[in-house]
């Protein structure tokens, strides 16, 4: 035990994912469940790379509508204004509030691309069965975890604009169908990020241990 | 090997022995990956159930009083939490009224009355009925509790629209500001393995 290593699944153990409990089981066959809280029992999650795979694509898909429509339409005396991401980040850097044009390019464009290619990479890589660098790895796993609800910032900033905005023909904003898309986004990459599993990663490298 | 005295590490599944914790606040962590095993806190029913109790309280602040007024050119308007997700339903934009719903009020409100429904009764030592299930709920929901985010939403609009018109800052906006610490205190002192402990169960 405390040389060499040996993980539970080695063992014959399966780890429960909500309230770390070890029970016996392969995790193969039938539906097993933890004896001590009721979750489903399962080596590794099911079908992890699969299923982030289909929605880190989705997500993909869904952010090129997210950056070509709008995300408020501004109504002010008859005017009529659209805005994208894009064009709001714009907006601030050229007229010196670059402090707000840069949280919205962090939190709307950077997190969540940086996000998906990092969860790109973690898939090929486990494919691959990449050798190289697993703690490496397992920490950029940690940053997507920690990161990706930090997107939602426009969402709520949409939400407040709209909410406080609204005296008629002298002043009014709309969400628009953008917002919807990204608020898209930003779930499809979440999700993702929970169904990704870890322990994928660390599974190509138990043979060279021995 | 007695498989009540290890764990397995959550993300690259090494077998370790359950750490023993000494003093106040200890993290264990794994040996190979160096992800934390586990977070120990001394008195951790006692102080969760009070950071819960002032959640609640200041939950229900933040969500009763405008957070924000905007004035311009002799005409006001207000908004609530609520008032802004009934205005972007009204909008047509039901997808993002049900998202801001979910992450900025149902799901911190659930999480807030599953730890007073756990903790009050474990602090009396009794079990409250089903707790197992009911806290891996919260401990499940957790992902998508986002008021800190909303915070920087808050501030990144007042910016937006400052230079455009008046903007006073309601009383509900500081209970918010307290929320979000609360509610950050609030994970940082409940040791989730003490709830598990207390749950009986047959192998």
């Amino acid at each position: 035990m405390t040389d060499k290593l040996i993980t539970a699944a080695d063992a014959g153990l399966l780890s429960c994912h909500s309230c770390s409990l070890l029970s016996k089981g392969s995790g193969q066959h039938a539906e097993l469940q933890c004896p001590r809280c009721g979750s489903a029992l399962h080596k590794r999650k099911p079908n992890s790379l699969a299923r982030t795979w289909a929605l880190v694509i989705a997500a993909f898909i869904c952010y090129i509508p997210a950056n070509l429509l709008p995300m408020t339409v501004v109504t002010s005396l008859g005017a009529v204004q659209s805005d994208t991401i894009m064009s709001g980040v714009i907006y601030f850097m050229q007229h010196g509030e670059w402090p707000i044009g840069l949280v919205i390019l962090l939190a709307s464009i950077v997190v969540p691309l940086t996000k998906l290619f990092i969860l790109i990479y973690l898939l090929i890589s486990v494919q691959r069965k990449s050798q190289w660098r697993p703690v490496e790895r397992t920490r950029l796993y940690r940053i997507t975890e920690a990161i990706g609800r930090w997107s939602m910032t426009d969402i709520y900033v949409v939400t407040i604009l709209v909410a406080l905005v609204r005296l008629g023909n002298l002043a009014t904003i709309e969400a628009g169908v953008g917002a919807i898309f990204f608020g898209a986004v930003v779930v499809l990459t979440i999700i993702a990020a929970l169904t990704f599993d870890p322990r994928e990663i660390w599974d190509n490298m138990e043979s060279t241990h021995d | 090997m007695n498989i009540n005295n290890l764990v397995a590490c959550h993300e690259c599944d090494l077998l370790h022995r359950i750490p023993r914790h000494e003093g106040p606040r200890c993290v264990s962590r794994c040996r190979r990956c160096n992800a934390a095993l586990h977070r120990g806190v001394e008195n951790s029913i006692d102080r969760t159930l009070a950071l819960t109790l002032a959640g609640v309280v200041l939950f229900v602040v933040a969500n009763s009083f405008p957070f924000l007024a905007f004035k311009l050119q002799g005409q006001e308007t207000q908004t609530t939490l609520i008032s802004g997700v009934i205005d972007l339903y009204h909008q047509g934009k039901w997808e993002i009224a049900i998202l801001v719903l979910l992450t900025t009020i149902a799901i911190p409100l659930i999480q807030l009355l599953i730890q007073l429904y756990v903790f009050l009764p474990l602090k009396f030592n009794r079990v409250p009925w089903n707790m197992a299930t009911v806290f891996r709920l919260a401990q499940n929901l957790s992902p998508w509790s986002m008021m800190e985010v909303f915070l920087i939403g808050i501030i990144v609009a007042i910016v937006k629209l400052v230079g455009m018109a008046q903007i006073i800052p309601g009383l509900a906006l500081w209970s918010f500001a307290l929320l979000i610490v609360t509610l950050a205190a609030t994970a940082a002192n409940m040791d989730s393995q003490v709830v598990w402990n207390r749950v009986e169960y047959q192998r």
